[in-house]
């Protein structure tokens, strides 16, 4: 769960997939092929990563030229002589420059950092020549090691951004979609040809309560919907479940509380009913009660689902993974933000999310 | 003129019911049947089938309390054995289980003419044999089955005092009475585990009826260990080899 959260946090400081998307103008924009950018060069991270980097090289370097191991800590004096000054010469300029590096397309970009740090080794190269303690070879050796080093590094940004991209979150997000039971399809199907020839208007209401559901759950279900869709989504879910279970289960509504403007993953609610009636009502000889209760507090959305607790269960891996894909679409979601846990008290079984209060924007 | 088919409908959920009181109405112009009643759980199942014969059970897997699979072990028991052909929505390792198996079983919704076809064979084939059945199982048993006099008594594993191997059979001790059934001492240990303690050769105790432990007076002044039951006046020697337990549940206390 934490790496998740930690690829969020892209290499722009930005934490959640939402705020990306809403960057786009153009929402289809960000489903294609990551283009190519540089790093932030005002991010702390970003300038951890090169500091860290490039003094990794340079001990690298001396422990290659070294003979033995007394003389390491006296290269490295050297070295650093030589390669601090210009590393955070090179960070500074890039931090002055980050917001004009940004508007260049990324070639032009990659040319002119490199160009930069070249000009930059020159500059430093006959300003203190005279005045270091070591002796310097001529300035084309210079050249290279630190084009090569720059090089290297802004190639492993683009990697690391690649694998951190919006793009690639999606495809998470789309992946962890929630899946409904075939068992349960295949059950409502039965229950509504049943219906068919004594009460075909029945039959009617279910199969169009059926299409509801399956629409959203065909959709493309990456976008926050209003929490009064996804009630209402779980309403038609739940008919069609009692026009098979009939008053076996039974359903608590405590809504009248609710935010119903608030934005919330779509489908994050109904998989969980859909536990709990398949854990907790179907084992079941007798009826049992499956509450919801949805209210809002300060900026927190809460949902609190509880179902009865049957002690013989065979099937907890397939809860156990629901919850996880739901756990983890919060937090592509909301990060930090959002949390969903889980308990038994007595003989219920107890699902609670938070989530914070995004309030839909008024068209 | 060919007998009636004597069709029993098992299902919990009451729309999957009358969907196969329908297909049966449509499957009667072809092949004569009655339909001998309804059952919403196993243990109702059973009960039908021993006041109605009936020579098949259309049976469904997943149920509340006894599941389908365990309802067709204890269906075994009656003389002849009903025909048992399975239904389903979904259950991808139980349907793989059965083909391997070759037990019959079909996919809801269910077609009139797969239904048909089922009921055509069901007479022919043999059902099921209740060691095949219990490697279905996913689950312990819910209740064993005695069948005497033509009637199946139903015994709830919770009612269970202790299990007594004999030679052939096994002994069912309950509050109220003796039963006796045709299982293996063994294959009962393996499948109810925890719920039962061995304390010696040939007599699982229930866990749950212990009620404590007495030095008894042995033959030849060599005391011994025995058994305090729950709702049941005997009292069970252990045995020297498991001592442990005595321990294990003083402990516990």
């Amino acid at each position: 769960m934490a790496r998740s959260i930690n690829q969020i946090a892209g290499p722009d400081g930005n934490t959640s997939v939402m705020r990306k998307r809403s960057a786009h103008a153009n929402p289809g924009a960000s489903q294609n092929a990551y283009g190519g950018a540089l790093p932030n060069f005002r991010n702390l991270g970003i300038l951890l990563r090169i500091l860290l980097s490039v003094n990794a090289v340079a001990l690298l370097a001396v422990i290659i030229k070294s003979p033995t191991l007394a003389e390491i800590s006296a290269q490295l004096m050297e070295v650093a002589a030589l390669v601090e000054p210009l590393l955070i010469l090179t960070l500074v300029v890039l931090y002055l420059l980050n917001n004009v590096l940004a508007r260049l397309s990324y070639a032009t970009a990659v040319i002119a950092v490199i160009a930069l740090t070249l000009a930059l080794t020159t500059m430093l190269y006959f300003s203190t020549r005279r005045y270091l303690p070591v002796d310097v070879s001529g300035i084309e050796r210079y050249w290279l090691l630190v084009g090569l080093v720059t090089a290297m590094l802004l190639c492993y940004f683009e990697l690391r951004g690649r694998a951190l991209s919006p793009a690639l979150s999606e495809a998470r997000l789309q992946a962890l979609q929630a899946r409904i039971r075939p068992h349960f399809l295949f059950n409502s199907i039965t229950a509504v040809l049943s219906l068919i020839r004594e009460e075909p208007k029945r039959a009617e209401i279910a199969l169009e309560d059926m299409a509801e559901l399956f629409r959203v759950l065909m959709a493309d279900n990456r976008e926050l919907t209003p929490l009064r869709r996804e009630v209402e989504l779980c309403k038609q879910y739940l008919n069609l479940e009692q026009l098979r279970l009939g008053e076996r289960l039974q359903i608590e509504w405590h809504i009248d509380n609710m935010p119903a403007d608030a934005l919330i993953p779509p489908l994050v609610l109904q998989p969980l009913l859909e536990n709990a009636v398949y854990h907790g009502i179907e084992p079941r000889t007798e009826p049992g009660i499956v509450s919801i209760n949805i209210y809002a507090s300060r900026d927190e959305v809460h949902a609190v689902l509880r179902n009865p607790y049957a002690l013989q269960g065979n099937h907890h891996a397939g809860n156990k993974m629901a919850i996880g894909n739901i756990r983890e679409r919060l937090q592509l979601h909301f990060d930090a933000e959002a949390s969903l846990t889980s308990r038994v008290t007595g003989d219920a079984y107890q699902v609670h999310i938070v989530m914070p209060y995004r309030r839909e924007k008024a068209a | 003129m060919t007998q009636l088919l004597r069709v029993a409908i098992v299902d919990d959920e009451t729309p999957a019911r009358s969907r196969l009181r329908d297909l049966l109405a449509d499957c009667a112009e072809q092949l004569p049947l009655e339909i001998v009643g309804e059952a919403d759980n196993g243990a109702d199942a059973l009960q039908l089938v021993s006041v109605q014969p009936t020579d098949v059970v259309l049976l469904d897997i997943r149920m509340p309390g006894m599941d389908g699979i365990e309802t067709a072990q204890h269906l075994r028991k009656f003389e002849p054995p009903p025909a048992v052909i399975f239904t389903t929505a979904y259950d991808a390792y139980a349907l793989k289980a059965f083909e391997v198996r070759a037990i019959d079983y079909l996919l809801k919704p269910i077609r009139a003419a797969r239904l048909l076809e089922a009921l055509t064979l069901a007479r022919s084939k043999a059902a099921p044999k209740v060691e095949v059945l219990a490697q279905l199982r996913i689950a312990p048993r819910t209740a064993l089955s005695a069948s005497e006099r033509g009637k199946v008594h139903l015994i709830p594993v919770s009612a269970i005092i202790y299990l007594r191997a004999e030679l052939k059979y096994v002994t069912v001790r309950t509050r109220e009475r003796e039963h006796l059934v045709e299982e293996s001492l063994t294959r009962l240990e393996e499948e109810f585990g925890e719920q039962f303690v061995r304390v010696h050769r040939s007599c699982l105790v229930a866990r749950s009826a212990i009620r404590g432990f007495e030095r008894g007076s042995g033959e030849g002044g060599d005391s011994q260990w025995e058994v305090l039951l729950n709702g049941c006046d005997e009292r069970i020697a252990v045995s020297r080899r498991q001592q442990h337990i005595v321990r294990e549940f003083t402990k516990n206390q």
